[in-house]
C-alpha cells in the first residue's frame, strides 16, 4: 500500500462546511440533510406539497458547484470528470439511486447526520455501504484486471 | 412570508452543502476511488471529509436540539427508527456497490452536473431512473421489513 495524492487540509475544510450546511438545515427547517432522501422526494414524491424546499435545496447543491468553479477555488477543476466507462456509469448510478432508496440514505444523510446523531441505524448503513464500496473498488481493479 | 425564509434556508443549505462537496473534492471520482482502494494506492483524504463534516455536525446539532422547534418549522423531523432491519443491510450494500463503480454517491451526482458534462448526466439520469423505481416499487409493495 501506498500513499498517494494526499490532500488533507482541503477534505477538512470541505468536510467541515458540509457539516456546517446539515446543521444550518436542521436549525431552520428541523429537517436532516439526506440528499438521497432530499431528491427521493422530488423524483417520486410522497407529499405534492412538501417539494419547494426539496427543489431549492438540490437547486443549490448545483449552485455550489458552480461557485466553486466561478471562484477558482479549485486549480484545474475543469479536468473533473467521471473515469469509467458508460456501462460502469449508468449501472453503478442505477444501484447508487436504488440502494439509497432501500436503505433510506446516503453518505450525507447516513454518514454525517446519522452518525453525528449516533444512530445505530446509520452506523450499520455505513458500514454496509464503506465495506461494499471498498470489496467493488477492489475486485474491479485488483481481480478483474479491467480499469 | 415564512414560506420565502423557508425556501431561501434550503437554498442556502444545498449551496453551502454543494460547495463543501466541491472543494473537499468529494465531486472528483478518480479521489473518491482511490480513497476506496485501501489495497491499492490509497489516498486516505476522503477520511479527512467524513471526519471534518461529522465532527462539526455532532457538536453543533446537540444545541440545535436543545431548542422547542426549528427557527421556521413547527418541530423536528428526526428519522426515529432505530431497529436494524434487512433493509438497510440490503441498501447499504448494493449503494456501496454503485459507489464503488462509478465513484459517484447522490450528493457529487447533483453538484457535479454543474461541469455540463455529459458523463454526469449519464450517471444523474442512472440516479434517478433507479430512485424512481426503487421507490414505485417500495410504495407498491407489503412492507416486509
Amino acid at each position: 500500500m501506498t500513499i498517494i495524492n494526499f490532500t488533507p487540509l482541503p477534505a477538512l475544510l470541505g468536510g467541515s462546511l458540509i457539516g456546517l450546511a446539515a446543521a444550518f438545515l436542521l436549525l431552520a427547517q428541523g429537517r436532516v440533510a439526506g440528499i438521497s432522501g432530499i431528491a427521493g422526494g422530488i423524483i417520486y414524491p410522497e407529499d405534492k406539497n412538501d417539494i419547494s424546499w426539496r427543489l431549492m435545496f438540490v437547486l443549490g447543491l448545483v449552485l455550489g458547484g458552480f461557485i466553486y468553479q466561478w471562484m477558482g477555488f479549485g486549480v484545474g477543476v475543469g479536468h473533473i470528470r467521471a473515469i469509467v466507462d458508460t456501462p460502469l456509469l449508468i449501472i453503478g448510478g442505477l444501484l447508487v439511486g436504488i440502494g439509497t432508496q432501500i436503505g433510506t440514505g446516503c453518505t450525507s444523510g447516513h454518514g454525517i447526520c446519522g452518525l453525528a446523531r449516533r444512530s445505530p441505524r446509520s452506523l450499520v448503513a455505513t458500514l454496509c455501504f464503506m465495506g461494499s464500496a471498498v470489496v467493488t473498488v477492489y475486485v474491479v481493479r485488483h481481480l478483474s484486471g479491467v480499469a | 412570508m415564512s414560506n420565502l425564509f423557508r425556501l431561501l434556508t434550503a437554498l442556502a443549505a444545498g449551496t453551502l452543502l454543494g460547495l463543501g462537496l466541491a472543494v473537499s473534492q468529494m465531486i472528483d471520482p478518480a479521489k473518491v476511488l482511490n480513497f476506496l482502494d485501501i489495497f491499492g494506492n490509497w489516498d486516505p483524504s476522503l477520511a479527512f471529509v467524513m471526519a471534518g463534516g461529522l465532527a462539526v455536525n455532532a457538536l453543533i446539532t446537540p444545541f440545535i436540539l436543545k431548542r422547542q422547534r426549528p427557527l421556521l418549522a413547527e418541530f423536528f423531523r428526526l428519522p426515529l427508527k432505530v431497529e436494524i432491519d434487512k433493509r438497510i443491510i440490503i441498501g447499504g450494500i448494493l449503494f456501496g456497490i454503485g459507489w464503488g463503480l462509478a465513484g459517484y454517491c447522490p450528493g457529487p451526482i447533483i453538484t457535479s452536473l454543474s461541469f455540463i458534462d455529459r458523463d454526469i448526466l449519464i450517471v444523474f439520469i442512472a440516479f434517478v431512473v433507479g430512485t424512481f423505481a426503487s421507490r414505485w416499487a417500495l410504495a407498491h409493495t407489503k412492507n416486509t421489513a
